[in-house]
């Protein structure tokens, strides 16, 4: 055997030997988040799917196999359309409020104004305020007799617009959807500032050198470098509208009359307050096939769009 | 840099803006130091005098017990999280194999998928695990649904990380745990940071599962407090105003001290995912 064979053979054998070491390592590495991911994630959705085709209370033993028809129920049930129907209301009240309010934010934090500490830290605070404790405390700016907002609208002479703002069902729903605003757009400020102050200065100095007016500097500078972050935060907006929960169960319970339910309080009333876990898992599972559905849609529109550049 | 509007209505914009994000904090802390019938005289005006009596109630009822508990599920998770997506992300950054993309994107979809769907199942193993109504019953779900933004920001972090780093140390024998210990993980800082304040801010305020997973009130995290306190409360404004004031504390306070961190933190975790 020749000198350069040998040292070819060791070669061959150290990497089979490396190789086995990774695997191990890559198994061994992995192991743990897989493990609490395929419970807690995995496997629970493939069980709520199980859950849904049953007829069960949850709290006794008793489950009757109904196959789907948790689901032709569900289409059949009014509540679960409006449910639907305020979910994209909030998807599109979210992006149509949330990005540009956060967009105004963001800029008014790069312009010339006094005072900039106080202005950055407050714009910020909704955002790390607990929904719970954001939920409460709206409860009581929309009260109907002492509100802060009857209040504040009755010193200013509209009293005329008064009004039980959560107890009323023609109000209620916008009355949350300006609440999860307020609550969110800072959060997209705080994205789009972070973009903002990544556009090199240089690229302004020469667009005032060339005379451009400050509109011009926004959309032809500002903005198309925005867009890629414009387009994650409405995906962003999208998905965390179409789960979304807290604020709407503290501070009207989906009520009143199911004006501002949504997918997720109509999945906990019926599961864990009327005890349908089977027609509640129909629920959660069918909001898991609407989130993957939409993901789809913004995942290809994405991939069309970066095509197409 | 932006010059779109100047002066005055510039200015109105921004104390509009001001107003509007500020006034509910303002109102809420004032209200806090108010007695009861002094609210129901005026209800929004400024407190005549400055009682702290509302946060003496909240004391006297344990309300710190909830700091606790949130602090102590918040921690134990992050830390958890930290540890074991980091680890995860090192096989799926730096070393090739088949499954490397199928797992990766595995992770990835897990942040679009509702809590809501797993609701009903994670409820059901919690009670069969035994740890219903438990901190440590919140802890699993947590990290679980922690992973796949933080192994998104460890894996892309990892990446860029120069291949010849190891590449010596690996000719040394070196062991793939030694190396990612000594060697990888403590160039991870500025990831970890991320990771750490993403989820620190969002298991703090996390609802759901604080509300279907505990049930006793000295299991109650500090969202389910609040709500609680709201309940037996309602009456009491100003004392429930306390409760959002001193609830709301912590996190305020942690972003007046840094401010750029926590924020540029939240970014970078968010536009990652």
């Amino acid at each position: 055997m020749s000198r350069s064979q040998e040292i070819s053979l060791d070669t061959v054998r150290v990497r089979k030997k490396r190789k086995n070491k990774d695997t191990w390592a890559i198994i061994g590495f992995i192991a743990p988040a897989f493990l609490i991911y395929g419970v807690y994630v995995i496997y629970s959705i493939f069980m709520t799917f199980y859950y849904s085709t049953f007829s069960w209370t949850g709290i006794d033993a008793n489950m009757v196999f109904v196959g789907l028809e948790n689901y032709i129920r569900l289409l059949q049930d009014g509540v679960f359309w409006t449910s639907i129907q305020n979910n994209f209301l909030l998807v599109i009240a979210s992006l149509l409020t949330q990005l540009p309010v956060g967009l105004i934010m963001a800029l008014l934090l790069f312009s010339p104004i006094k005072g900039m500490r106080l202005f950055r830290s407050v714009y910020f605070m909704p955002f790390l305020m607990s929904t719970v404790a954001i939920g409460i405390l709206f409860i009581f700016i929309y009260e109907g007799n002492y509100g802060l907002l009857n209040t504040i609208l009755g010193a200013v002479g509209l009293e005329s617009l008064q009004t039980a703002w959560i107890g009323k069902e023609s109000t209620a729903i916008w009355a949350v959807i300006a609440t999860v605003c307020w609550q969110f757009a800072p959060f997209y400020m705080i994205l789009f500032r972070a973009t903002i102050v990544g556009i090199p200065e240089e690229l302004y100095e020469a667009a005032d050198i060339d005379g451009a007016s400050g509109w011009q500097r926004f959309k032809n500078i500002t903005l198309p470098l925005l867009m890629p972050i414009i387009i994650t935060s409405a995906i962003l907006s999208v998905i965390g509208s179409l789960k979304y929960f807290d604020l709407i169960y503290v501070m009207t319970g989906g009520g009143p009359n199911n004006s501002t339910e949504l997918m997720a309080t109509y999945m906990y009333k019926q599961t864990f307050t009327n005890f349908n876990m089977g027609y509640g898992s129909s629920i959660s599972f069918s909001m898991f096939i609407i989130a993957f559905i939409v993901t789809v849609f913004i995942l290809l529109g994405d991939r069309t769009r970066r095509g197409n550049e | 840099m932006i010059k779109v509007i100047k002066g005055i209505p510039l200015y109105l914009l921004a104390i509009g803006i001001l107003v509007v994000t500020g006034l509910p904090f303002l109102i809420m802390t004032l209200t806090s130091f108010k007695g009861q019938m002094e609210f129901m005289t005026s209800p929004w005006s400024i407190p005549k005098s400055f009682s702290l009596d509302n946060y003496m109630l909240l004391v006297e009822l344990e309300f710190f017990g909830y700091f606790a508990n949130s602090l102590f599920v918040s921690v134990v998770s992050v830390f958890i999280v930290i540890i074991i997506a980091a680890m995860a992300s090192y096989p799926l950054a730096r070393l090739k194999f088949r499954l490397s993309r199928p797992i990766f994107i595995l992770f990835m979809v897990g942040m679009m998928i509702p809590i809501h769907t797993t609701l009903v199942p994670i409820f059901i193993l919690t009670n069969k695990m035994g740890i219903y109504d438990s901190l440590f019953g919140l802890i699993g779900p947590y990290i679980a649904f922690a992973l796949p933004i933080s192994i998104v920001i460890f894996t892309q972090f990892m990446r860029d990380i120069p291949k010849e780093l190891e590449e010596s140390a690996k000719i040394d024998g070196c062991s793939h745990l030694r190396l990612f210990w000594n060697i990888i993980f403590p160039l991870l800082t500025p990831a970890v940071a991320t990771v750490a304040i993403y989820n620190f801010i969002h298991i703090w305020n996390e609802f759901i599962f604080a509300l279907v997973l505990t049930n006793s009130s000295q299991n109650a995290t500090l969202p389910i407090g609040l709500r609680e306190f709201y309940g037996e409360f309602s009456v009491n404004i100003p004392g429930i105003m306390a409760a959002l004031t001193l609830g709301s504390l912590p996190l305020l306070l942690v972003y007046f001290i840094a401010q750029e961190k926590i924020v540029t933190g939240l970014a970078a975790g968010s536009v990652k995912g």
